[in-house]
């Protein structure tokens, strides 16, 4: 069931709506990602739900009770709900231990006990428990947030952006970690971030949020593969939109014949493939001359060499007729290839196209 | 009732939803609540009473009548006045700025020997009250008057309020700056010129402008050389008519002339801001070989510090030394010891509490409406202590005696003076403590009075505390106003000396003198650590 449901939730500043009417549902124990680019409203909607604000309209409700409306809100402290901020926010005149225990009742028995658990869970050392926020890393400030959130055993955890601060080798660990640790209690979670591969490699639910308002909200799975259009094709990763024609579950592209995931029958469509959908095999010119219907070959235009995978821009070299789809086939393909099979610059390849294209809106 | 209206709405919702129980269930009015209101209530109630003076010069100017009031305020006797005000401002301010900004330099970013030890020296005369620099100029020179008199005292007296925010920018200035200017080519002396100088600007503007409002509040300093300006003649003109509208025709001159003030430093600041562009620390200042110019530089420094805490300890010290035992009538001395600390401690109490409201809301909720509120509280604080005395002395004789010459109004006078003091430093400090903190610490299950204690407030306490300290100084020193307010028997220190050398026993006064100095020592230490900490040394 639902843990958490946002009903057309609105939030305006002056004139300006921050969150223009967002639903919304968070599953229990599931861990969803708000991904979009900043100023889209995803901080003032986590702002919501944790009650540091309230919206102009709309309700929110919390294991089918309501925390927020119009009218009224349960306030922050009362609502179980735990925060991990951007920088942490930790409190700077306190020691970590003093962080850590900020939420657990000074007279708790065990409370020190309690207290080093939290650090191991988080996979702290016990000797920064006596050190100050100022003295400790990025990554061992998130943390200590982390385990400061998790002190009062919430219902809900809301992690804002929280690894942007981080170096990208120590992100990817961060994030593992955190959603293992959250995972193992059983914690609902939401994470906003403005990182697509964060939103989908951490998420069992992801929505894409731009100018107050979801574009989609899917599995990480089908938001990548089966995007609604072209916005959220491409907030999600590098995306190759081309004009087609469809029919009978096929779509005729500059790219050839490919298979498509539907069996409608449209006269214009645009239809998105991943890069990585696209493969290249060395050819010659001859092999150009001599080239079958339907295959497809490209001249290298570019290259980027930059350590294990290299950028690749491509031209494709026959045409189909149609002088719409010729101007699109003149504007080079980027993609990424391993550096140690990607041609070089002038170089002819053939082009071949795997799995299925999807039709955009 | 907030229960009751929750639970109203509460029942509605009840049919669809199951429901938290009413008492979790709060009313919140939006942004901040209820916070925010009473904020926004106070802050304009006391900035409404910090700018009470101009509405009550121009009551008074009615009740006159406009004839006699033009009368009064166009006449040969107060062209004189604005002949010495203006000069005075025209040659002690670019004095005082060029002097500061030399020493700052030196103590900032050359290789003097001792340069902490001279920084300090360059505060320390803050602990100096004006007039005491004057005694002992006076006492030393008993010649001395007029205008040059004035300009000399008055730079020795009041440069530290510009040596310390120009130290304190220079010491927080990236050096990156000056690499990034040197490799595009340009010489030492025009780095100063081009990259320097215009990131001072701001530390220029206000520390001129200070000084410009300390030197046209500034009464006792110009009593002992004989030379009138606005503020001597407004006190002299109380003493003899009590509070005549020649007096407050006066006080409408020098407020115009704050006013220009106040629009000269806002036109020449304009809109600039400058801070550090990109994050990372700040490396370390390389400081700058002298050289030959060594002895020459601490020629400046030696007899900066002999001028301005030479001349007054050594005056002080010979009069100490010629009135022996005699002078030393403890009982006095110590009772208007204990009265000075009293009215200092409550005065600074009183004006930063009456300083919370403006601060927190400009922090934590800015927007077109607060920034002019704060204005008015900064246009409120540039007026002269003889101007807000005047105007509390007259509405409490006419509209509330039972006020008149009390504790409170002298109170309310302090803090309608120093607001501005513990204003700049509360603002800055509640700066330092961010509102996700104070969010962190509800979301940990604080309630929020709990949460503003644990976090803002605890982190806001040693700004808030040297915003005190700023105003308890201001309060000890002060002269004009406690002469003109103070319930009858008061004898602060500063009254005490005054009224003794006012009767040309100079010895007498001597004991009052070193002890007002020996309590702001330790206030200005203080102050000058906290501003070297805030700048990360």
């Amino acid at each position: 069931m639902s843990f958490l449901e946002l009903r057309s939730v609105e939030r305006r500043y002056g004139r300006v709506a921050a969150l223009g009417g967002i639903d919304l549902d968070v599953k229990t124990g599931s861990r969803t990602a708000i991904v979009g680019p900043s100023g889209c409203g995803k901080t003032t909607l986590l702002r919501l739900v944790a009650g540091f604000d309230v919206p102009d309209a709309g309700t929110i409700l919390m294991d089918g009770k309501v925390i927020a409306n119009a009218s009224g809100t349960v306030p922050a402290h009362r609502r179980e709900i735990g925060v991990v901020a951007q920088d942490g926010a930790l409190f700077p005149h306190l020691t970590i231990a003093e962080n850590i225990g900020f939420g657990i009742d000074r007279n708790a028995p065990g409370r020190e006990k309690m207290i080093s658990d939290l650090a191991y869970t988080v996979g702290l050392d016990g000797h920064i428990l006596l050190r100050r926020p100022h003295q400790l890393s990025g990554g061992q400030q998130q943390r200590v947030a982390l385990a400061r959130a998790m002190a009062r055993k919430p219902k809900m955890m809301l992690l804002d952006e929280p690894f942007s601060a981080l170096d990208t080798g120590l992100r990817a660990s961060m994030r593992k970690a955190v959603a293992e640790v959250l995972e193992n209690a059983g914690i609902t979670t939401i994470l906003v971030t403005h990182d697509q591969a964060e939103a989908l490699s951490f998420a069992d639910q992801v929505a894409v949020m731009r100018e107050g308002r979801f574009a989609q909200v899917g599995t990480p799975r089908e938001l990548y593969l089966k995007p609604k259009n072209r916005m959220v094709a491409e907030s999600l990763g590098d995306a190759i939109v081309l004009s087609a024609t469809i029919a009978d579950g096929w779509a005729e592209c500059s790219l050839g014949r490919l298979s498509v995931d539907t069996t409608e029958r449209r006269d214009i469509a645009r239809i998105l493939l991943r890069p990585e959908q696209i493969s290249l095999r060395s050819a010659s010119s001859t092999d150009v001359a001599a080239a079958k219907p339907g295959a497809i070959f490209a001249e290298v235009s570019d290259a980027e060499f930059a350590g294990a995978i290299s950028t690749v821009a491509v031209k494709l070299l026959n045409n189909p007729d149609s002088p719409e789809l010729a101007a699109i086939g003149n504007t080079p393909l980027i993609l990424k290839k391993p550096s140690v099979e990607s041609p070089a610059v002038g170089e002819i390849v053939q082009v071949a196209v795997s799995g299925k294209a999807h039709i955009l809106e | 009732m907030l229960v009751g209206a929750a639970f109203r709405m509460t029942q509605t919702i009840a049919q669809e939803r199951d429901l938290v129980t009413a008492e979790d269930f709060l009313k919140i009015p939006r942004g901040h609540g209820w916070v925010s209101r009473w904020m926004t209530i106070a802050a304009f109630a006391i900035t409404f009473l910090t700018i009470l003076p101009l509405p009550f010069i121009a009551w008074i100017g009615w009740q006159t009548g406009w004839e006699t009031s033009i009368s009064l305020i166009f006449r040969p006797r107060v062209g004189e006045l604005l002949v010495n005000t203006v000069m005075l401002l025209v040659l002690a301010v670019p004095l005082c700025t060029v002097l500061a900004l030399a020493l700052a330099w030196l103590t900032e970013f050359s290789d003097l020997p001792f340069r902490r030890v001279w920084a300090w020296l360059c505060v320390a005369p803050l602990a100096v009250p004006a007039f005491v620099q004057s005694y002992a100029w006076i006492s030393l020179f008993p010649g001395l008057n007029g205008l040059w008199a004035g300009v000399i005292i008055s730079v020795i007296a009041y440069f530290p309020f510009l040596y310390l925010p120009i130290a304190a920018t220079l010491r927080r200035l990236d050096p990156a700056l000056e690499d990034a200017a040197a490799s595009l080519g340009l010489t030492p002396w025009r780095i100063f010129f081009r990259v320097i100088l215009p990131q001072l600007r701001l530390a220029l503007c206000g520390g001129a402008l200070l000084v410009g409002l300390h030197l046209l509040a500034e009464y006792g300093l110009y009593v002992f050389i004989r030379f009138d300006t606005f503020t001597t003649a407004i006190v002299d003109q109380y003493q003899s008519s009590f509070n005549g509208p020649a007096a407050t025709m006066l006080a409408g001159v020098l407020v115009v002339c704050c006013l220009v003030l106040l629009s000269i430093e806002a036109g020449v600041r304009g809109n600039a801001r400058y801070s550090r562009v990109g994050s990372g620390a700040a490396r370390q200042i390389e400081p700058v070989r002298l050289g030959k110019l060594t002895p020459l530089c601490l020629a400046l420094l030696i007899a900066t510090a002999l001028f301005s805490l030479g001349i007054p300890l050594l005056t002080i010290g010979r009069w100490l030394m010629a009135g022996g035992a005699d002078i030393w009538r403890f009982d006095e001395i110590g009772y208007a010891f204990y009265q000075t600390l009293v009215l200092a401690i409550l005065g600074g109490l009183l004006t930063t509490l009456a300083a919370i409201p403006m601060a927190w809301l400009s922090i934590r909720a800015p927007g077109g409406a607060q920034r002019a509120l704060e204005g008015l509280n900064y246009l409120g604080g540039a007026l002269p202590g003889v101007v807000i005395a005047l105007a509390v002395v007259t509405i409490t004789v006419r509209t509330a005696h039972m006020f008149y010459q009390t504790m409170a109004t002298i109170l309310l006078a302090y803090t309608l003076m120093f607001l501005p003091r513990a204003l700049v430093s509360l603002r800055a400090s509640i700066a330092q403590a961010p509102v996700e903190l104070e969010h962190a610490a509800a979301s940990l299950g604080r309630r929020p009075a709990n949460a503003l204690w644990a976090t803002t407030i605890r982190l806001a306490a040693p700004g808030a505390a040297a915003g005190m300290a700023l105003a308890s100084l201001g309060i000890m020193n002060e002269l004009t106003a406690t002469q003109m307010l103070a319930p009858n028997g008061t004898r602060t220190l500063a009254m005490g000396f005054w009224a003794l050398s006012g009767e040309l026993d100079y010895a007498a006064a001597a004991p009052y003198a070193l002890v007002m100095i020996l309590i702001s020592l330790p206030l200005i230490w203080l102050l000058h650590d906290q501003s070297q900490r805030m700048a990360g040394r």
